[in-house]
């Protein structure tokens, strides 16, 4: 039997969750709706996170440009997909929305550009 | 010179959001953006969570601001980036402002001014802290900047003042780029920054939050070299005693912003002490007529949703001023109470009584089973009830003027009330 506390975020409420676990059979109290049992279940047996942070490319007048998961990754993952975003270089002039990294470390979610900047500073003939 | 039925200060997402519906409403408009690229603050807010309301996803600052960016740049709105605004004057047709850039100095008539100029942080001199002015203690938004625009990492192991939203993500951010984040401190006992990012920034790094905690001094000649925290009262004075020191090379300060509205006191717009931006009617116009105020200059919102929100409501109505120019000067003044921390807009125009009209509010307490109560000559008229409501949480409603009874000089009374059950 294995004992959590969790705060829920579903909601500006914020209740204060504990989760009761033993098995298969998990106990949720503190929460005020159904939704704070869903929550709790989810953050305890499968947390997922979304990514937003910047890679490098090799123009000087913008050293990093903004990029995201397109969609949630399991936490622990953080940490292994952070360095593979880390590795990236961009060459061209991407342009928001599009893939920066495909189906990265195989977890079926893209890394995506959130910016335009690269496009914008081109057509600017300043890169 | 060169004239333009509306003209708006600043690029960000209030201003952009007023140039589009001022130039949707048929007007010639003008932005001035003192940065090199529009955008505002969201250029450098990466993180998602922008948009939920306006386009039901989860956004980017970038993806958001790039949106409205699109827009202003297809329907062909004139721009002009690194220009200061460093005059506005009041003529007889409208108004006269002057803008410096590298073309040197320039004069631009307006119908219509809309001032879009966002906020300020507050810094470490603002919070009074003691000691040596080393490198190495940045606002938040600095720190950001550095990070997210730069890709510069401004601080290796850092103590961040304050649980402000822009704080906690820069928690989360700093720690993701490799960077320690030795803790949280906040002076009050009740953290300020949503709750969400508690749990998203600090509990899934393992960043502890000490509350009635602030920085006391600073360590260090060129560079940062340690902080001394406190404990604090609960007049957030530091108790004797708790002090301790920890050894950091930055110190990030998320200690609340402010409405910036310099430009506006160039032509004696009066200010709300309250929210700190400019008094507004319904139709976020200032009370000096044509000139309009919305986004983060007029009061400091939680979601950019709102900013854009009362950024088209002031760019609609500075079209129509611009158009018409008339301004019969009749208004009813909002009565509130100190239940409110702050209630925008401030007024109603005597001819938009029978019209809808959009409030923006904070509680000053945390208060559980609230009514929002509106009533006219002391007689309730509109209430609605609120489950929970806390002051960093700006609520936003929509009220029909229409439907009530209301007449030149009637009082309109706001107060937020406590419910039983």
């Amino acid at each position: 039997m294995s004992m959590k506390k969790l705060t829920c975020i579903v909601c500006p409420n914020g209740c204060s969750l504990t989760v009761l676990a033993d098995g298969d059979s998990v106990r949720v109290t503190g929460n005020q709706c159904k939704r704070g049992e869903q929550f709790a279940k989810e953050e305890l047996f499968h947390p997922m996170r979304t990514i937003c942070t910047t890679v490098r490319t090799e123009f000087a007048a913008a050293p990093v440009l903004p990029v995201r998961v397109s969609a949630e990754i399991p936490k622990d993952r953080i940490k292994d997909v952070m360095e593979e975003i880390n590795r990236v270089v961009i060459k061209e002039p991407v342009g928001r929305g599009d893939v920066v990294i495909a189906d990265v470390l195989g977890l079926g979610v893209d890394v995506i550009a959130t910016s335009s900047l690269l496009r914008y500073l081109k057509e600017e003939e300043k890169i | 010179m060169e004239a333009y039925e509306v003209i708006v200060i600043g690029g960000g997402p209030a201003g952009l959001a007023a140039a589009l519906a001022a130039h949707k409403a048929g007007s010639r408009v003008l932005v001035i953006e003192r940065e090199e690229r529009l955008g505002g603050i969201l250029k450098q807010c990466i993180h998602d969570g922008f948009g939920l309301v306006r386009f039901g996803e989860k956004l980017s600052g970038p993806e958001y601001a790039e949106r409205f960016i699109d827009e202003v740049l297809e329907l062909g709105i004139d721009v002009l980036t690194s220009s200061f605004v460093t005059e506005l004057k009041k003529t007889g047709a409208g108004f006269l402002v002057s803008v410096v850039n590298r073309h040197g100095v320039t004069d631009y008539q307006a119908g219509a001014l809309v001032l879009a100029t966002g906020c300020r942080e507050r810094t470490a001199r603002q919070v009074l802290i003691h000691g040596t002015r080393p490198a190495g203690i940045f606002t938040a938004g600095t720190a950001q900047h550095f990070t997210n625009l730069l890709g510069q990492l401004p601080t290796r192991r850092c103590v961040i003042l304050g649980s402000g939203d822009i704080g906690l993500i820069m928690a989360r951010r700093l720690t993701l780029e490799g960077a320690s984040v030795l803790g949280v401190y906040e002076a009050k006992p009740e953290p300020s920054g949503l709750t969400r990012n508690l749990v998203q920034c600090l509990e899934d790094f393992d960043i502890p939050l000490y509350l009635s905690h602030t920085v006391t001094r600073v360590f260090g000649e060129e560079r940062l070299t340690a902080v001394e925290v406190a404990q604090v009262d609960e007049r957030i004075k530091p108790v004797p005693g708790t002090e301790h020191i920890i050894e950091c090379d930055g110190l990030i300060l998320s200690v609340g912003l402010i409405p910036e509205n310099e430009v506006a006191g160039q032509l004696g717009v009066p200010m709300d002490a309250a929210a700190k931006g400019p008094v507004c009617d319904n139709r976020f116009m200032t009370q000096v007529p044509g000139v309009f105020s919305c986004g983060n200059a007029l009061h400091v919102n939680d979601l950019v949703d709102y900013v854009s929100e009362s950024g088209e409501m002031a760019g609609r109505y500075a079209a129509a001023y611009a158009a018409d120019g008339t301004d019969s000067g009749e208004h009813i003044a909002f009565k509130t109470d100190d239940s409110f921390l702050y209630l925008v807009p401030q007024q109603l125009r005597l001819e938009d009584r029978d019209k809808k009209g959009v409030l923006y509010f904070r509680s000053r307490n945390a208060r559980r089973n609230a009514v929002f109560t509106m009533s006219i000559n002391g007689k309730t008229a509109y209430t609605r009830k609120y489950g929970q409501l806390k002051p960093p949480e700006m609520e936003r409603l929509e009220i029909d003027f229409g439907k009530y009874p209301i007449q030149k000089g009637d009082e309109l009374r706001f107060e937020i009330k406590e419910v039983m059950g």
